[in-house]
């Protein structure tokens, strides 16, 4: 079975700017997946391709398995959410969601149909002879993805629809999203730049730097096993460590910390341990981990999510997750902790 | 008195005196002396203005000024408003401003010049007729000029400018999404144009059109120079009166008349097209 979207090996250059790099997908039908990447590492480019509103330098891209090439937007099986929304101001909410159908050349009932139906399910009943003015940001988002979503594309491209919102509205709104395309089954590629957004809606996500895919996974895997020092920095946050020079099973960070991580083949320029993969005074013994002893520098305080910084006499600071148990509450600075990380946990690569 | 006051005041007055003495004024001496008869009797009647519906060659002139105004306003909005659209949306903003300048040049030089360059152009023995003699393409020299067509040239000439500067205005504060938005829904070029350039530009269309009809309407160079026997202004006829007759109180009620109807055609045409004058310049 052909895939609903294949990008094969999609190279865009401005002049000497290289926008994006041989990039190559398969989304399946149904699939939710988000492009993630800081602002500038071409995922608005790769967007504008599949929608046709710009041409690649080099690749194709096909549709249910047809090759895009020269096919216009207007022609193309994909609707675009846009970070403006760019709605139109000038038609009211109603008129907003029947355009598109009117350009079908749907029958004037149908199209009606068609559109209230939208918009029942985005929750907009009663909506239909508002203006575009009167709506709040939230219900302009709806506006915005019933007009797409009411013309079945094959493939629904959403740029930045959440940046404009403020964040309580941007949460619920992630739900909502995800719920929706739950219930109607388009297949949803999401640019953002807004990694919880990824990871909580998609089942994929493609991170996205300096016009290359660093990687394209489950957002479990990303997060559990990423594959380059850029996705490990990019996705949740990270202890980022220098690493000067490999001893054996050893590995010698810039500052002087020795860490044993077995079964390295190569010389590693940077390591990276996940703040909760720290585990504070460990009961017993514990097999395959570093250990070592540290004073606590500060206590950063955030309810759920309190951690601690230590920074062991002459060495790198760690920023280390304290987990919710009334065990750790009463740390406070200047207490001594022996911390173990499992070598599992331990990422290194080669920049 | 605070400062604030000292500064409405510092700023009104003069604007006030001008209005009143150089605008306000005069208008108001014609407007009574256009009710007075030429003899010089201190009587008020109404036969300046029967004459204008008398004699048909002072209506038939104003109805033919009218509808050429009417036809220059539309013309002047088919050609501007690609031009604007090419300035603010097709072109790099810095090569709009280049060709911005170009558009303002003959603004620069003043109407009088600029008409005069028309007939430089068109004139029997003007640049183009004289280029097709040369090239062998005719033998003798087209009618170019002092016709309906040189006239109706040399009015859009002058006032195309101040068709395509509201329509700019109006038009940099679309959002490119927006056009994007409509062809990524199905929409063809001219579908985007009728549904979402145009409807977005109406204010600016309407200020436009506005300001070239009474541009035109009232202007009297380009009819006069550029115009041939048959092409008579309602401006001439006031001019006429003025300073061949001598009969200044059957032009200032001509000049009234042409201050009345030509408001209330604009008034019409924003009824009949569902725009509020204080929408205008939105």
């Amino acid at each position: 079975m052909d895939h609903i979207l294949e990008l094969r090996g999609i190279s865009k250059y401005f002049g000497d700017f290289v926008a994006s790099k041989d990039v190559n997908m398969l989304v399946e039908e149904g699939e939710f997946i988000s492009v993630l990447g800081p602002s500038g590492c071409g995922k608005t480019t790769l967007l504008r391709m599949i929608a046709g509103f710009m041409e690649e330098s080099e690749g194709d891209i096909l549709i249910k398995g047809k090759s895009m090439k020269g096919v216009s937007p207007e022609k193309r099986p994909v609707n675009i959410v846009f970070q403006s929304l760019a709605l139109f101001p000038m038609m009211n909410v109603y008129e907003n969601v029947v355009f598109g159908l009117k350009r079908k050349k749907i029958g004037k009932e149908e199209a009606r149909e068609l559109a209230l139906d939208m918009l029942h399910r985005v929750g907009l009943d009663g909506f239909e002879k508002k203006k575009i003015s009167e709506l709040s940001g939230g219900q302009k988002q709806r506006v915005a993805i019933a007009r797409s979503l009411v013309m079945k594309p094959s493939i629904l491209l959403l740029d930045e629809p959440l940046s404009a919102l403020d964040r309580k509205l941007r949460e619920h709104m992630k739900v909502e999203l995800k719920e929706l395309q739950k219930e109607i089954g388009t297949t949803f590629i999401y640019i953002t730049h807004d990694q919880s957004e990824a990871l909580v809606m998609s089942d994929r996500v493609a991170v996205m730097n300096k016009g290359l895919i660093e990687q394209l996974d489950t957002p479990h895997n990303l997060y559990n096993h990423p594959k380059t020092a850029f996705v490990a920095g990019f996705v949740g946050d990270n202890n980022r460590f220098e690493v000067a020079s490999r001893e054996g099973e050893k590995v010698v960070t810039k500052r002087g910390w020795k860490v044993t991580k077995p079964d390295l083949d190569f010389d590693p320029t940077v390591m990276y341990i996940r703040p909760e993969a720290f585990i504070v005074n460990p009961e017993g013994e514990v097999a395959d981990s570093e250990i070592f002893e540290a004073e606590i520098n500060t206590v950063l305080f955030d309810g759920a999510n309190t951690k601690i910084l230590v920074k062991p006499e002459g060495r790198d600071e760690i920023l280390i997750a304290l987990p919710q148990n009334a065990r750790f509450q009463a740390l406070k600075e200047g207490d001594t902790v022996r911390v173990a990380v499992a070598y599992d946990n331990i990422k290194c690569y080669k920049e | 008195m605070d400062g604030n006051k000292k500064a409405f005041y510092f700023l009104f007055i003069p604007v006030a005196l001008w209005l009143f003495i150089l605008i306000i004024l005069p208008h108001i001496d014609l407007f009574l002396s256009s009710f007075k008869p030429n003899s010089g009797e201190d009587v008020y009647t109404l036969e300046n203005y029967s004459a204008f519906f008398a004699d048909p060659i002072y209506w038939r002139t104003f109805i033919n000024t009218a509808s050429y105004a009417i036809g220059v306003t539309l013309l002047a909005f088919v050609v501007s408003f690609p031009i604007a659209f090419y300035l603010v949306k097709v072109i790099s903003p810095k090569v709009s401003g280049f060709l911005m300048l170009l558009l303002l040049i003959p603004l620069w030089i003043g109407e009088l010049v600029t008409i005069y360059g028309w007939v430089i152009l068109l004139g029997e023995q003007g640049v183009i007729n004289e280029s097709l003699k040369f090239l062998g393409l005719i033998d003798h020299s087209l009618p170019l000029i002092y016709n309906n067509l040189s006239m109706t040239i040399g009015l859009l000439y002058m006032s195309m400018l101040f068709m395509i500067i509201p329509i700019m205005t109006t038009m940099e504060s679309l959002d490119d999404a927006m056009i994007e938005a409509a062809s990524d829904l199905g929409a063809s070029k001219w579908t985007v144009f009728r549904r979402i350039v145009i409807p977005h530009a109406m204010p600016g269309i309407i200020n436009g059109s506005i300001i070239v009809f009474m541009l035109v309407i009232g202007d009297y160079v380009a009819p006069n120079i550029l115009g041939g026997k048959s092409s008579l202004w309602f401006t001439e006829q006031i001019y006429n009166q003025f300073l061949s007759t001598f009969n200044w109180n059957q032009g200032a009620a001509f000049g009234f008349l042409l201050l009345i109807i030509s408001s209330a055609t604009i008034w019409m045409a924003l009824r009949l097209s569902g725009q509020k004058l204080d929408k205008v310049g939105d």
